[in-house]
């Protein structure tokens, strides 16, 4: 087993906290793989399972008041990001407990007070959105970070482009973290784009980037911290091109045809988890009991977080019409304004409003 | 006090900004140039480049900018010079800005104000000639406003920024230059509210935006007829005020909705199917309509003209529907 670019690990606390976080990403993802077989979970399933070291790596340098915008493959960095297993769950069982009410689902997780702005579906849709928070955050004069996760497929899109210029032009405390994990779905990134050096695209733009190894979470938080730092104090955008692997098929509905075999193992021997778990343990920083420890606490929490969701309850129906429009202030949280808002009944705001 | 539109306009986005520092300008030209039919003439001087923000041609990009100042807690008002350039953006308005409330269960709203100049009739050709407000208004999450008067480009910004939620406002580019009077302390208007702006009792005129000012032109000529129309201003084309529409309807039977979108899917099929539904035994008369006929508007002005709605065009179809008899 390959080790952690032989890092020595001088502060044995804090490796053992990131290895936690990135076993609470896999397990609660193998959970939702299980929960989507037994069809209590439905549409489509992304799995990050393989790039956990990314999002575990970027989070350590966030200060709490700073914004995180993601992708579709999202499930661990809410979950790091501090919005609850249980939370994430119930949303996509659909209920009301969900962070989203039900409304959102495994593609649209949102948490206003972890200021995570999604859950972005739309390839380089997100870029946007996140210049645009780091503009608000410039001209109000705060020194918050906007951070910016897409994958290497978002870097053929114009929003892409458009983001990066916009950002460099006005210099905006923004961080876009490239997870490059090689597919676009199922197309390579050398079959979808002339130059396949996407750290190079973003210096292109006057933004200073650089390629980090996506499956060293040392390395990567390393990386963010400097990025983080650079942006906090002033330094204009960076872009950071994080080379990782998912080791699952694309979704639910993937068989993987676009693939080998053993180019999916070979990355496995690189898997995050196992890497940072050799390293310690080779530095005799990992015991067998706290491995053990850490992973019932883990399983602990994902089992509790299924239980919460297994009890939660269904939206009800009578809401459904909520939230396309801001409840009036006068409504204090009430249901819809519009009063008996049954769908297709026309009765509600939409039918008598829309 | 004498004015245009477009210095109502500019009166309008002086005073928000002067009211509320979260309040920027952002788009294409808007500063140097002046803005591209120059509403913004002279903010930039006034406001500086910081919150009269001009943008490279990065339709999607800017517009997508704005939604997340917006979830920021700014209040940005971002012009897209023509609705043909916003079709660039429809990823960032409709995906995002006009989702992102319902999707987040609440928890995040988008209170931005998007621009635009809309219409056709000034021999632009088929790209800068779209009207596809009428499209906008398929889209819940989204308020769609239509100012076609003075009062209404001096006093919807405002009450568009007090939205929590995305306003559209299309500006029809044949209203700039109409002048009239203004009330000197002309402020905020509701865009909740159509508006009846004559009153008769023989038929209806519906209309919106940039084909008010040739429906009551028909009017006051079918009114030498002897055929006094209601005109109703929708002024805001999502959320739609119907009861203002059947009210009209149920006093004069008769109804022509005209449109210079096309007439197909288009947001006077839409008041034409609601007044069947909504006011169907109050009618005397089949729903007219005047739409723009289904051809990408062409250069040529003779050819651009029979495309559109026009003064004779309304008349006729007034007089069709005053003449029969249900």
């Amino acid at each position: 087993m390959s080790t952690v670019r032989n890092q020595v690990i001088r502060d044995q606390d804090h490796a053992l906290h990131l290895l936690r976080q990135m076993v609470r990403v896999r397990r609660l993802e193998e959970k939702c793989i299980e929960l989507y077989s037994a069809a209590k979970i439905r549409g489509f399933l992304h799995v990050y399972i393989g790039e956990e070291a990314v999002a575990a790596g970027v989070m350590e340098a966030l200060e709490p008041d700073d914004a995180v915008v993601a992708t579709y493959r999202e499930h661990g960095h809410a979950l790091l990001r501090g919005v609850s297993a249980g939370a994430i769950l119930a949303e996509m069982y659909g209920h009301a407990e969900g962070c989203c009410r039900g409304r959102g689902g495994s593609m649209h997780l949102f948490d206003a007070d972890a200021r995570f702005y999604g859950g972005n579906a739309i390839v380089a849709g997100g870029l946007p959105l996140a210049v645009g928070l780091a503009l608000a955050d410039r001209m109000a004069g705060r020194r918050r970070v906007t951070v910016c996760f897409f994958g290497e497929g978002a870097v053929a899109e114009g929003e892409f482009h458009e983001s990066m210029n916009l950002a460099a032009l006005w210099q905006l405390p923004v961080l876009f973290c490239c997870e490059n994990n090689l597919y676009a779905m199922g197309t390579a990134l050398g079959r979808s784009e002339s130059q396949t050096d996407i750290a190079l695209k973003a210096a292109g733009y006057e933004i200073s980037a650089w390629a980090v190894d996506g499956m060293d979470v040392l390395a990567v938080e390393e990386a963010a911290r400097r990025a983080v730092d650079a942006v906090r104090s002033g330094g204009g955008p960076h872009f950071l091109e994080l080379r990782t692997y998912r080791f699952r098929a694309h979704s639910m509905f993937d068989p993987e045809l676009y693939r080998e075999k053993t180019e999916v193992t070979r990355w496995m021997e690189r898997d995050p988890i196992a890497l940072l778990q050799g390293t310690m343990q080779a530095a005799g920083q990992l015991p067998e009991d706290t491995w053990a420890g850490l992973t019932a606490d883990v399983d602990a929490e994902i089992s509790a977080a299924v239980g919460f969701a297994e009890n939660g309850t269904p939206e009800p129906v009578s809401e459904l019409l909520r939230f396309v429009y801001s409840d009036p202030p006068d409504a204090g949280g009430a249901a819809n304004p519009g009063g008996a808002a049954t769908p297709g009944g026309g009765a509600g705001k939409e039918g008598a409003a829309g | 006090m004498k004015t245009t539109y477009r210095e109502a306009m500019r009166a309008a986005l002086r005073d928000a900004m002067q009211r509320d520092e979260r309040v920027f300008l952002m788009g294409e030209d808007v500063g140097s140039y002046g803005g591209s039919f120059a509403v913004s003439l002279g903010l930039l001087e006034e406001f500086g480049p910081e919150r009269i923000r001009d943008t490279p041609l990065s339709e999607s990009g800017f517009v997508g900018a704005g939604i997340g100042a917006a979830l920021g807690g700014m209040r940005p008002v971002v012009e897209i010079m023509t609705v043909n350039f916003s079709l660039l953006a429809l990823d960032q308005i409709i995906n995002n800005a006009a989702t992102l409330l319902h999707m987040s269960g609440g928890q995040f709203n988008v209170p931005i104000v998007i621009r635009m100049t809309t219409g056709a009739g000034r021999q632009l050709g088929a790209q800068h000639s779209h009207s596809l407000e009428g499209w906008y208004a398929h889209i819940p999450g989204l308020r769609i406003l239509a100012p076609a008067t003075l009062a209404d480009a001096r006093g919807m910004l405002w009450t568009a920024l007090q939205d929590p939620d995305p306003v559209l406002i299309f500006e029809h580019g044949s209203l700039y230059n109409v002048a009239g009077e203004l009330d000197d302390d002309a402020g905020a208007v509701d865009i909740d509210k159509a508006a009846v702006v004559r009153h008769g009792d023989a038929l209806t005129l519906i209309t919106y935006g940039g084909t008010l000012p040739l429906v009551l032109e028909a009017a006051d000529l079918l009114a030498a007829e002897g055929i006094e129309a209601d005109v109703v201003d929708l002024r805001t084309l999502r959320p739609l005020d119907g009861q203002t529409i059947m009210d009209s309807v149920a006093r004069t039977h008769r109804a022509v909705v005209v449109d210079e979108g096309w007439r197909s899917g288009s947001i006077s099929a839409e008041i034409a199917a609601r007044i069947c539904e909504q006011a169907f035994f109050d009618l005397d008369a089949p729903v007219e309509r005047v739409c723009s006929l289904e051809v990408p508007v062409p250069y040529a002005k003779h050819l651009e003209q029979a495309a559109l709605p026009s003064v004779e065009r309304v008349m006729a179809a007034a007089r069709r529907a005053v003449g029969t008899h249900g």
